[in-house]
């Protein structure tokens, strides 16, 4: 699904932001991306989604060959993929259902089709009756579920989360992370950086940390270890 | 497709200020170059009005057979820089005189001689209007050994030359400038319209939008600016032209094709301006 095979990531001004990167994550498998600030979560995902070039290695994602893909691919690959971010990153000026039609009308999807799909994942995420409120009118933790909804509407083999609860009240992260965890229920993999501990002690989760852009820990592998995601 | 024309549309609904501030800024620099285009056809029309007077007469000696000046007129007519050679007999001469020269008619009652000689007057193409070829017609004129005399405003003929020169050169050199003046502003404003969507490309992209799907609606939607800023122009044009023709000189609008020219213009500054601006931005980020 993720096959990560000895991926360096050089930064612009020089410097590594990933030191020989490996690791693979199956299908349908649910994966924490721990790890300092500045450890290289994002860069990760950035990878994933193909937003940064890789410098070496070889970066696969559901078939599609990441370190080699033409620009004009990139759309494709991400039409497989959901990707949830912290801020939200929604459309202030379109309504919750309008957001996430928006993702699947920029894949040239049916329009005829598109009400119900988005009805249904608005219905998955739990704001079916909000689907006419915009952004402004929806607290963080319903923004965030907003995001979720179009992250899904595609039908993703893999959902990316960069940090989804760094900007929730405590409440508001249990059910976003419930939420993921039943979207990884009904089989979709999820991949979710994160620096919440607690969180990460709460779900029996494979846990991939990273350090100074290496590898450090990888709970399949590794011995598991109580302090193994010290803050 | 009907997408790409929603999205464009809903721009214009969703930033109306920057939509506006677009379309007048297009409007004021076409207008801008409209106006000197209002100048430049003018000054065309008034030229031509001048060119076309210009004549060559050649006199006759008095006396010569009408069988040889009809001949004559047949040859000049002939020559490819003539547009029309026509004979004023003296007595015709005369009497153009006396209806033209109203002040001097008891004078010209009381002669018992006519003075006037006949004359052939040529008229040149409107391409050989130019002092070169009115100085090469009236020299095969004075060839014919009839012709006592030609004439013709030789330093006017010359001055029209200069002055038309002048004109072209001038009219050449300002409008290039207003053109390049409106193309940069008018692909500043786009590039405003481009940056303040710049977090909505960002998120098209995110969720797999080609490039293409992002880049049709600003295409249609600068097309449209463009398309109604020239409209605008065109009709700030037509109420400096009232103005101008109410308070100053009787001048002339432009044809319909040259108001369409500078609505296409606009239309095609909108399109290429936007296809540059979301081109860049498309390719830095």
């Amino acid at each position: 699904m993720i096959k990560f095979t000895n991926v360096f990531k050089a930064f612009p001004k020089g410097g590594l932001a990933l030191k020989d990167v490996t690791f693979h994550i199956a299908k349908g498998e649910f994966v924490f991306l721990t790890g300092h600030s500045g450890a290289g979560k994002s860069t990760v995902l950035k990878l994933v989604y193909a937003d940064e070039p890789v410098t070496s290695g070889e970066v696969r994602v559901s078939g599609f060959n990441v370190a080699e893909l033409r620009p004009r691919d990139v759309p494709m690959l991400r039409r497989r993929l959901g990707i949830v971010f912290q801020d939200f990153r929604l459309l202030e000026d379109r309504t919750a259902e309008e957001n996430v039609a928006f993702a699947l009308e920029v894949t040239g999807a049916r329009r005829s089709s598109i009400a119900a799909r988005v009805m249904r994942v608005l219905t998955q995420v739990g704001l079916a009756a909000k689907a006419q409120a915009y952004p402004r009118e929806l607290s963080g933790g319903e923004q965030q579920r907003v995001a979720i909804a179009r992250a899904l509407v595609n039908e993703p083999s893999v959902l990316l989360a960069d940090e989804p609860t760094g900007n929730l009240d405590e409440r508001a992260t249990r059910g976003v992370f419930q939420l993921l965890r039943d979207i990884n229920a009904s089989g979709t993999a999820v991949v979710m950086a994160t620096h919440d501990l607690d969180l990460v002690r709460q779900a029996p989760y494979r846990v991939i940390e990273l350090q100074e852009g290496a590898l450090v820990y990888d709970s399949t592998v590794d011995e598991p270890r109580d302090q193994a995601a010290t803050p | 497709m009907n997408l790409t024309i929603r999205e464009a549309l809903l721009a214009f609904r969703r930033a109306p200020l920057l939509s506006a501030l677009s379309v007048t800024t297009i409007a004021f620099s076409l207008f801008v170059v409209g106006l000197f285009g209002l100048v430049a056809v003018n000054l065309q029309d008034a030229l031509r009005g001048v060119a076309e007077r210009v004549e060559i007469v050649a006199y006759l000696l008095p006396g010569t057979p009408i069988e040889s000046i009809t001949l004559a007129e047949k040859d000049i007519e002939a020559f490819p820089e003539v547009h029309s050679a026509v004979y004023v007999s003296e007595d015709s001469a005369l009497a153009r005189a006396r209806a033209e020269l109203v002040e001097f008619r008891d004078v010209l009652q009381e002669l018992e001689r006519n003075p006037l000689p006949a004359s052939i007057e040529v008229k040149l193409k409107p391409r050989f209007r130019d002092a070169e070829h009115v100085n090469d017609v009236a020299e095969r004129l004075r060839g014919f050994g009839f012709v006592d005399d030609v004439r013709f405003g030789r330093d006017w003929v010359e001055k029209l030359d200069r002055l038309r020169q002048i004109a072209a050169a001038v009219g050449l050199v300002v409008g290039a400038a207003f053109a390049v003046v409106a193309i940069i502003i008018i692909g500043t404003t786009i590039r405003m319209a481009v940056l303040q969507r710049s977090r909505e490309i960002a998120i098209m992209r995110l969720v797999g939008a080609t490039n293409g799907f992002i880049r049709r609606p600003f295409l249609l939607q600068g097309a449209i600016k463009g398309m109604l800023g020239g409209l605008v122009a065109v009709g700030l044009s037509y109420g400096a032209y009232t103005l101008i023709n109410r308070w100053l000189i009787q001048a002339a609008f432009f044809s319909h094709l040259q108001a369409l020219a500078i609505v296409g213009f606009g239309t095609l500054i909108g399109f290429f301006g936007s296809a540059a601006s979301v081109g860049r931005h498309l390719r830095r980020v």
